[in-house]
């Protein structure tokens, strides 16, 4: 276990917890509004226990909107990496596979889709999608999945010339069955780490399209939106944005360790050569 | 051992394989692999197919299994046509033909037990009968532990691995193998063994062998018959002892003598071959070997020889030999 | 240099042990080349052949490392000499012909760039001089228009061209050492003959002391003029080549040539050998050849044998000649 793997897998694993219970462990409802102790700062800056990690501009208890905010951040990130795993590695498995014509074909589908900037994509779907935890999801997915697409792609392009692929073949294994048989428990590895890596990107931006104002709706809370509202306070109360913005640090940075740990690991025992 | 008479198992009629190089913005170029090979392989035969990197050998094997498609020229399996069949179609004769490769640490599936790789066949074919036990009397019967089914292929040596992979070849008892140079990079000692075993496994599976490789001194141990390739053609064609003791192409000649003997007091005189082993994509006109060949004369520069009878059994493609 | 006596060695290897990690690649490896002889070091893979050559010019992979042993060059010890002072050395009196010639040049730069560096690097040449004198030697060794070669990049090249230039690069500066590490392994069978071909000339004519590593009997018979064999780490026997050959002594080379495949004769070879050479985990505390050995004795079990003289010029590391 090196280094990465164990910071990387420790944040993501804290989160996960966070966003399972964190909910229930917050102490105030992260939307009630307590117009009498606005802006209080956090503990360690002369705050009371009542609000450990201070309140924002309308008296909402961050430390509770924190917890909240990681459920939609995990939930977003999860849901995102999953989907577009399962949209892209068929795409990629197809054209690796068949090559020629179809794999020229599919590739320059998605080389024009990620010619389109993602930013601007994901707002201008948000903008027609409308606001909504899901609707961040499939905007996420309709941007990224072109990523799965590209890298898989590769790798079975390269195992593909394998002896012991053309071995199956051989045997007469229907194309299917090789690409489920043969190429895709090789792939995993390879799936593992895209898959963490697509967590960190998915929280970045769900955090990017809240702080716009286009990400879950309003009455939720996440980082992308404590950062947009406690932005205009910043001179005041750094905490209102400064908070949940290292948290979101901390989560991409997490997931992004866990990802490059895991291929450290996997990497050297994908190329078997004993 | 040899043919049982009747028609061959596996005939190739003029068969060629070209490759395209080039198109997008380079002239089109044709990369000949395998440029008209007519061969048999008589049932429980072993056919030896041997040449240099660029003869084609390996294409050729793959070709006669379909891994690669054939550019024109037919392919027979016990008597039936299979060039132009559709792979849907060849599917079930694919039972009858099997094939195990040089690299015995890429041709099998690490993330795959051996037992699974190697009862794949069975099961793909749906092989009635317990594939547990037919696995494990296969890894038996090429000298490998019961347990090696519940083992990883890195687990184990080159050697092993070769063994895994013929065990593979020959769970569905096909009529024929194509060995392609399964021997190559292995220690002297593996490669006997591995030898010993093809020869055991061949009686008892009464399977043919269509047996690639370029080591010459492998190919004497193991062929009934003999064929040297050169830049995808047959040059020479023959009874194991009759080519080796008695070569008639200037080609054959050469890379026999090419073989330092292992002693030293044998006077060894490597004979001169100028040039390199040529490129399929510019073939010489004429006899292919004539650039390179110590007794080209002034015909070879323009007339491809035939292959001609020139002993019981011995085919020579060469205007000058006798 | 000062000229040295006729009888100095040029090359003496004692009890060289080397590890990666802590597997044993060779142990106690003692060897010497006089000067102009051509020392064949045969063995399986795994025996450690390699790992000497790459030892003697400084070139171990990681996690190689010499832990104990000497090895002189001229009677100077090269494992004490500093990273630069040995820089100075290889490519100039020390050099290494590679295995593969394909992945040992680079692919980006032309020939003509990468076969000079010797010469511009330890002679001093300026681009010119050095070029002229890399299209006389490719000249010499065989090679048609050689100032085109020069152009070329090494993919433009066949594998037997590279392997001469290879060649080429390593005798330029004049070496008094030269380790072939495999040289023709991964060459074509004619194409190994002109190049075996090529260095027994060059030896006749410049008589170079040459450490040739290889596993095949066939090529050592007729290049080198001394043997050694290498099991498991282990030297085991030493001698003239006509010798060895002729009077194995010791029971893994007799097994060795007993099962050699020949292409000019028909035998039924069969394997003499059984079972598989072991990797040393650890430091070997009995002779590692005894799990396989036809006259296995006791004292096999109990303790190394070490390397005796049983006859001028040939030793055998082996019990029945008296070890220990």
């Amino acid at each position: 276990m090196n280094g990465k793997l164990w910071t990387g897998g420790t944040i993501a694993l804290l989160l996960l917890l966070v966003a399972l219970a964190g909910p229930a462990l917050a102490p105030h409802d992260p939307n009630r509004q307590d117009l009498v102790s606005i802006r209080q700062p956090p503990l360690w800056v002369g705050g009371a226990w009542r609000h450990p990690l201070g309140t924002d501009s309308l008296g909402r208890d961050i430390l509770s909107r924190l917890l909240w905010g990681a459920r939609v951040a995990v939930v977003v990130a999860v849901a995102s990496a999953i989907v577009s795993a399962l949209v892209g590695i068929p795409v990629a498995l197809v054209a690796g596979y068949a090559r020629g014509r179809v794999d020229t074909v599919l590739m320059r589908v998605v080389d024009v889709w990620m010619s389109i900037p993602a930013v601007l994509l994901a707002i201008a779907l948000m903008a027609v999608l409308g606001l909504g935890l899901w609707k961040v999801v499939l905007a996420i997915v309709i941007v990224d999945w072109t990523r799965f697409a590209r890298v898989v792609r590769g790798e079975v392009l390269a195992l593909r010339e394998r002896e012991f692929v053309e071995a199956a073949r051989a045997i007469g294994l229907r194309p299917l069955r090789v690409m489920t048989q043969e190429l895709l428990p090789n792939l995993v590895p390879l799936i593992i780490v895209l898959v963490s890596l697509e967590m960190a990107i998915a929280v970045g931006v769900e955090a990017l399209l809240s702080f716009v104002g286009l990400g879950v709706q309003a009455a939720t809370p996440s980082w992308g939106a404590m950062i947009a509202e406690g932005r205009g306070y910043l001179m005041v109360s750094w905490w209102g944005m400064g908070v949940p913005m290292l948290a979101l640090i901390a989560a991409v940075v997490g997931f992004n360790l866990l990802g490059e740990g895991l291929r450290e690991r996997l990497d050297p025992r994908l190329r078997t050569t004993a | 051992m040899g043919a049982t008479g009747g028609a061959p198992l596996l005939e190739t009629r003029d068969l060629r394989t070209h490759f395209r190089r080039g198109g997008w913005l380079r002239p089109v170029r044709w990369l000949r692999a395998v440029d008209g090979v007519s061969l048999a392989v008589a049932h429980q035969e072993t056919l030896g197919l041997v040449g240099e990197s660029g003869s084609g050998k390996t294409t050729l094997g793959r070709t006669i299994l379909r891994l690669v498609e054939p550019t024109g020229g037919q392919i027979h399996l016990g008597g039936q046509e299979i060039t132009g069949l559709s792979q849907a179609a060849l599917r079930p004769l694919r039972r009858r033909m099997q094939i195990v490769f040089q690299n015995p640490y890429a041709s099998l599936n690490p993330r795959r037990l051996v037992g699974a790789i190697v009862g794949q066949p069975l099961a793909v074919h749906h092989v009635p009968g317990d594939h547990a036990r037919m696995v494990g009397d296969l890894l038996q019967r090429v000298g490998l532990p019961l347990d090696a089914a519940r083992r990883y292929p890195h687990e184990f040596s080159g050697g092993q691995r070769q063994r895994i992979a013929i065990a593979r070849a020959l769970a569905l008892r096909p009529d024929l193998v194509v060995a392609d140079e399964i021997t190559s990079g292995l220690d002297v000692t593996v490669k006997l063994r591995v030898l010993a075993l093809l020869r055991e496994l061949q009686a008892e599976f009464r399977v043919a062998y269509l047996f690639i490789s370029h080591d010459l001194a492998v190919v004497r141990q193991v062929a009934d018959r003999v064929a040297v390739m050169y830049l995808g053609q047959i040059v020479e064609e023959a009874p194991t002892d009759a080519l080796f003791d008695r070569p008639l192409h200037p080609y054959t000649r050469v890379l026999q003598a090419s073989v330092p003997p292992p002693d030293p007091a044998a006077t060894w005189r490597p004979p001169v071959l100028p040039g390199d082993p040529p490129s399929a994509l510019s073939i010489p006109p004429g006899c292919r070997f004539h650039p390179r060949c110590p007794i080209a004369e002034a015909r070879c520069r323009v007339e491809p020889p035939a292959l001609r009878v020139l002993g019981p059994g011995h085919l020579v493609a060469c205007h000058l030999a006798s | 240099m000062t000229p040295l006596p006729i009888t100095a060695p040029v090359l003496e290897i004692r009890a060289l042990t080397v590890r990666y990690g802590a597997r044993v690649a060779t142990w106690a490896v003692d060897l010497t080349l006089g000067p102009g002889e051509v020392l064949g070091l045969v063995g399986e893979s795994g025996a450690g052949k390699s790992t000497v050559g790459r030892a003697v010019v400084r070139l171990l992979p990681e996690p190689g490392h010499v832990e104990t042993g000497a090895i002189r060059f001229h009677g100077r010890d090269l494992l004490g000499l500093s990273d630069a002072e040995m820089r100075r050395l290889r490519g100039a009196d020390v050099a290494l012909i590679p295995q593969d010639p394909l992945s040992a040049l680079n692919p980006v730069f032309r020939i003509g760039l990468q076969a000079t560096d010797a010469l511009r690097i330890h002679r001093g040449l300026s681009r010119e001089a050095a070029d002229a004198e890399m299209v006389r030697l490719l000249g010499h060794l065989g090679i048609p228009e050689p100032a085109e070669v020069l152009e070329r990049y090494p993919h433009e090249l066949s594998g037997g061209m590279r392997q001469r230039v290879l060649i080429a690069m390593a005798f330029s500066c004049d070496p008094s050492l030269v380790i072939a590490d495999e040289p023709t392994t991964a060459l074509d069978v004619t194409t190994q003959a002109q190049i075996l071909r090529l260095l027994v000339e060059l030896q006749a004519e410049r008589r170079v002391a040459t450490l040739f590593v290889t596993h095949d009997l066939g090529v050592v018979a007729h290049l080198a003029q001394r043997v050694a064999v290498m099991y498991a780490g282990c030297l085991v026997e030493s001698a003239p080549t006509r010798e060895l050959f002729r009077a194995a002594a010791h029971p893994y080379t007799q097994g060795l040539l007993t099962q050699v495949l020949r292409a000019d004769v028909r035998a039924e070879a069969s394997a003499a050998l059984e079972g598989l050479m072991p990797i040393l985990a650890t430091a070997p505390a009995a002779c590692p050849f005894r799990e396989r050995c036809p006259k296995r004795m006791a004292v096999c079990d109990e303790t190394m044998p070490a390397l005796h003289e049983v006859a001028p010029g040939h030793a055998v590391a082996c019990h029945l000649y008296g070890g220990a």
